[in-house]
C-alpha cells in the first residue's frame, strides 16, 4: 500500500491555511501537520495542530518524528499594523526555521506563498511584469522590506540546496474571506479611490490561490512563478462590482491625512499602499502557464462575492492577522 | 476656447515665420544626414554634455537672448517698411483659416458620421484582444476612446484643421511610425492618432510611446492610457510590435517637444532604442513628419531650474505666461500637415555597435527632414 503523504503547513489558522488543509485532507487525502499560534476551528479530526511558534525549537520534534513531503510555508505576516520588529522577525527567522528544517530531515519540496506585491505598483512599471523583474515593492513602502527579503531569501536557497524542489509563489491581490488589504479595501462602506487614477488590477480568489499552491507541490516544479488569475482591470470597475459608493479623493491631500489616521489606529491601512490604488502592478503569468498548464476557475465577479461574503467558516477574530497576501 | 482664439491670433503670426518662409531650414540643415553623428544620438552623451556646459548664468543669458530676439523681431513690426506685409500676411492668413474654420462648423463637415464612427470602431473591436471588461492588458479600452473621438476630432478637423498625406504608406500588421516631436504638450501624436483613427481605411489605433513623467500624472496619465498610450519601455514596445500593433515612437523624446521656438524644424538627436526594437522584431518603420506643431506655442526658454523642482522633464515659458500662466500652453490654431513617409526596413544585429545602429537612425532621421522640408515647401503659411 501506498505510504499516506505527509505536509507540513504552516499559519494553518489563517484563511489560506484552512482552505488548503480541507483539499488537501479530503481530495489529496494527505496527512496533514499545522504549524501557528492561532488556533484552527472545526480542525478536521486527524490534521495534526501544533500550536507554537514556529521560531521554537519544539517544532524540530515534527521533523524528526515524520517523514515530512512537503512543507507549505504560509506562515508569513503580511500585517503592517503589526509592530516592525515583530514583523520583520517573525518573517525572516520563520522562513529560515521552515527552510533549515527542510535542509537537515530532507524534505523533497517546499512551497512558499510570497506575494505579488514585492514588485511594488510603480508609474513605470511594464504592462508585464516578469519573474526576473526587481522587486522594487519596498521602493516607497518600508512594510514590503520583510517580504523581499523573505523572497530573495528563498531563492538563495534554490542554489544552496538544488536538491530540494523549491517553489516561490507570487499571487495578485488575493479576494475572498480572508482579511487581507485589498479584501478589507472592498469590504469598506464606501470605498475610497484617488481622483484621476485608475490602475489596472489584477485578483486571484482564494479558491484558485489554493489551487495554485497544490499545483506547485507537483513533484517536478521549481522556481519563481507569478500566479495570475483572470485578467486585469480598472479599479473602478472592481469597485463597481461591489456594487457600493466610491469616494473619489484628490491625492494631493491623502497621504498626510491616512498617514494621521493610521497612525491614531483609525484606519487599517498605511499611507503607503495608496499606491495601491495609484499606481498598476500587473504580472506576467505566462510561465506557469506554460510550464504547468496553470489555469484559475474564478472569475473576477466571483473573488469580489467572496471577499463580501467573507469567510464561513472563520468565525473567530485571530489574535495576530497572519495573512497569506495582502 | 474664446480666450484662446485671442491669444493665437495676437501671437501666432507676428514672430516672423511667414515673411521668412523657410524658417531656419533650407540654407542647412542643422545636423546633417550624411555625417553620422558617433555619439551625438545617444542620450548618455547627450545628458553629460548638458552636465557641463549650462551654468544657471548662461541659461539666463540665454533667456535673456531670446527674449530680446523676439522684442527685436517684435520692433521690427513697429517700422512702417516690415510692418505693411506682415501685418498683411498675418491677416490674410487669419481670415482665410477663420473662414475656413467657420464654414467647417457652419457645414457640420468636420463631423465624422456617427456610423461611419461605428464601423470603424467595429473594425477595430475585431481585431483587438480585450477582456470581458473591455480592456487590454495594457489598459486600452476601446469604448473609453469612443467617448472623446468627438472632442480629439474637433481638435484634429477644426482647430488644427489637419491635413493628411500619404497615410495609405502604412502597412497592416506591426509597424513603427517614427515622427518628430514638437509642441511642447503632445497634440502631434494625438493628431497622428486621430488620422490613423479617422482617415486610415481601415482604421488603426496607434499605441504611442509616452514619457513616463506623463503616465505619472493624475487624470491625462489615465486618459492616455485607457486611450491605448502606454509607458515609454522597450518591454512594452516589443510585446505591442509582437502583437502586431502599430506603435508610434518620438526618438527626440521630452528634449524634442520641449525645444524652444528658435529651435523649431531643427529635430533634436535621436535615441537608438527605437531602431534596435525595429531590427529585433523584424518592424519596418514608416516615418512621419508634423509640420505645425512646432508654431503652436512659443516657447522663448526652458525653466531648467523650476522643472527640476517641480521634477518635470522641462517648464517651458511663453509669452503670454505672465497673462494666462499654464493656459498658455494651450495650443494656438495652426495648421497641422501630416506626412507619412515609405516603410523603412532595416536588416542587421539589434546588438551592433552604437555607430553602426547610428546610420540606420541617421536614415530614418533624414526622411522625416525629407518630409519636413515638402511640408515646409508647400505650406503658404502657418495658420493656411
Amino acid at each position: 500500500m501506498k505510504r499516506r503523504q505527509i505536509a507540513v503547513i504552516t499559519g494553518i489558522g489563517g484563511r489560506l491555511g484552512q482552505l488548503l488543509t480541507r483539499r488537501l485532507h479530503r481530495e489529496e487525502s494527505w496527512k496533514v501537520i499545522g504549524i501557528d499560534r492561532r488556533p484552527f476551528p472545526r480542525r478536521p479530526a486527524d490534521v495534526e495542530h501544533l500550536r507554537i511558534d514556529i521560531r521554537r525549537k519544539a517544532c524540530e520534534d515534527l521533523f524528526r518524528t515524520h517523514r515530512v513531503d512537503v512543507i507549505f510555508h504560509l506562515g508569513l505576516m503580511h500585517d503592517p499594523r503589526q509592530g516592525t520588529g515583530e514583523h520583520h522577525t517573525w518573517n525572516l527567522l520563520g522562513t529560515k526555521q521552515v527552510l533549515e528544517f527542510a535542509q537537515r530531515y530532507e524534505v523533497p519540496k517546499v512551497v512558499i506563498l510570497s506575494t505579488g506585491d514585492v514588485y511594488g505598483p510603480q508609474s513605470d512599471n511594464p504592462a508585464f511584469i516578469g519573474e526576473d523583474a526587481p522587486l522594487l515593492g519596498a521602493q516607497r513602502f518600508s512594510g514590503m522590506r520583510d517580504l523581499i527579503a523573505v523572497d530573495m531569501f528563498a531563492q538563495s536557497y534554490f542554489w544552496k540546496n538544488p536538491e530540494i524542489e523549491t517553489v516561490v509563489l507570487r499571487p495578485p491581490h488575493i479576494l475572498g474571506g480572508v482579511r487581507n488589504a485589498v479584501s478589507n479595501y472592498l469590504r469598506l462602506p464606501r470605498i475610497p479611490v484617488l481622483l484621476g487614477f485608475d490602475p489596472l488590477l489584477q485578483v486571484l480568489h482564494e479558491e484558485d490561490a489554493v489551487s495554485a499552491i497544490l499545483l506547485a507541490a507537483r513533484p517536478g516544479l521549481r522556481g519563481v512563478f507569478n500566479v495570475v488569475g483572470p485578467d486585469a482591470l480598472p479599479l473602478r470597475q472592481l469597485v463597481a462590482l461591489t456594487g457600493k459608493p466610491t469616494l473619489a479623493l484628490p491625492h494631493v491631500i491623502l497621504p498626510g491625512l491616512a498617514k494621521r489616521l493610521f497612525q491614531l489606529r483609525l484606519a487599517n491601512f498605511p499611507a503607503a499602499e495608496l499606491d495601491y490604488i495609484r499606481y498598476s502592478a500587473t504580472l506576467d503569468g505566462r510561465r506557469l502557464q506554460e510550464l504547468a498548464r496553470w489555469r484559475h476557475a474564478y472569475s473576477v465577479a466571483d473573488s469580489v462575492s467572496a471577499a463580501l461574503r467573507r469567510g464561513i467558516f472563520d468565525g473567530h477574530q485571530a489574535p495576530v492577522a497572519l495573512q497569506a497576501a495582502g | 476656447m474664446g480666450g484662446n482664439v485671442k491669444f493665437s491670433s495676437h501671437r501666432a503670426p507676428p514672430p516672423g515665420c511667414s515673411p521668412r518662409p523657410q524658417p531656419s531650414l533650407a540654407p542647412g540643415p542643422p545636423l546633417p544626414v550624411g555625417s553620422p553623428p558617433q555619439h551625438e544620438d545617444t542620450v548618455a552623451h547627450k545628458s553629460t554634455a548638458d552636465r557641463v556646459k549650462p551654468s544657471a548664468t548662461a541659461r539666463l543669458f540665454e533667456a535673456l537672448h531670446a527674449g530680446q530676439a523676439l522684442a527685436g523681431q517684435l520692433a521690427r513690426l513697429t517700422e512702417p517698411e516690415h510692418r505693411r506685409p506682415l501685418l498683411a500676411q498675418a491677416l490674410r492668413e487669419a481670415g482665410e483659416a477663420g473662414q475656413e474654420v467657420l464654414s467647417l462648423l457652419a457645414s457640420n463637415g468636420w463631423r465624422t458620421p456617427p456610423e461611419e464612427v461605428e464601423r470603424r470602431f467595429a473594425h477595430l473591436l475585431a481585431s483587438k484582444n480585450l477582456s470581458e471588461y473591455g480592456v487590454d492588458a495594457f489598459g486600452f479600452a476601446p469604448s473609453e476612446i469612443r467617448k472623446y473621438v468627438p472632442a480629439f476630432e474637433f481638435l484634429y478637423r477644426v482647430w488644427f484643421r489637419a491635413e493628411v498625406h500619404d497615410i495609405d504608406r502604412v502597412p497592416e500588421g506591426r509597424c513603427l511610425l517614427i515622427s518628430n516631436h514638437s509642441g511642447q504638450l503632445p497634440f502631434d501624436a494625438a493628431a497622428i492618432g486621430a488620422s490613423m483613427l479617422l482617415d486610415r481605411e481601415p482604421p488603426r489605433i496607434v499605441r504611442s510611446m509616452v514619457e513616463k513623467f506623463a503616465t505619472a500624472l493624475p487624470f491625462f496619465g489615465t486618459l492616455c492610457n485607457r486611450c491605448g498610450q502606454v509607458t515609454g519601455l522597450p518591454d512594452n514596445c516589443r510585446r505591442l510590435l509582437d502583437a502586431d500593433e502599430c506603435v508610434l515612437v518620438f526618438p527626440e523624446g521630452a528634449r524634442g517637444i520641449n525645444k524652444t521656438f528658435r529651435e523649431r524644424y531643427r529635430m533634436t538627436p535621436f535615441g537608438h532604442g527605437f531602431l534596435r526594437l525595429a531590427l529585433e522584431t523584424r518592424t519596418p518603420i514608416v516615418p512621419v513628419a508634423v509640420v505645425g506643431a512646432e508654431e503652436q506655442t512659443i516657447n522663448l526658454f526652458d525653466f531648467k531650474a523650476l522643472a527640476k523642482l517641480v521634477q518635470s522633464p522641462s517648464v517651458p515659458i511663453t509669452p503670454l505666461m505672465p497673462l494666462l500662466g499654464p493656459l498658455a500652453l494651450l495650443p494656438a490654431p495652426v495648421k497641422y500637415r501630416i506626412y507619412y513617409g515609405e516603410p523603412m526596413l532595416f536588416d542587421g544585429d539589434p546588438n551592433d555597435d552604437d555607430a553602426v545602429v547610428a546610420v540606420k537612425v541617421a536614415q530614418v532621421k533624414s526622411a522625416i527632414q525629407d518630409l519636413l522640408e515638402r511640408g515646409l515647401r508647400e505650406r503658404r503659411g502657418v495658420l493656411i
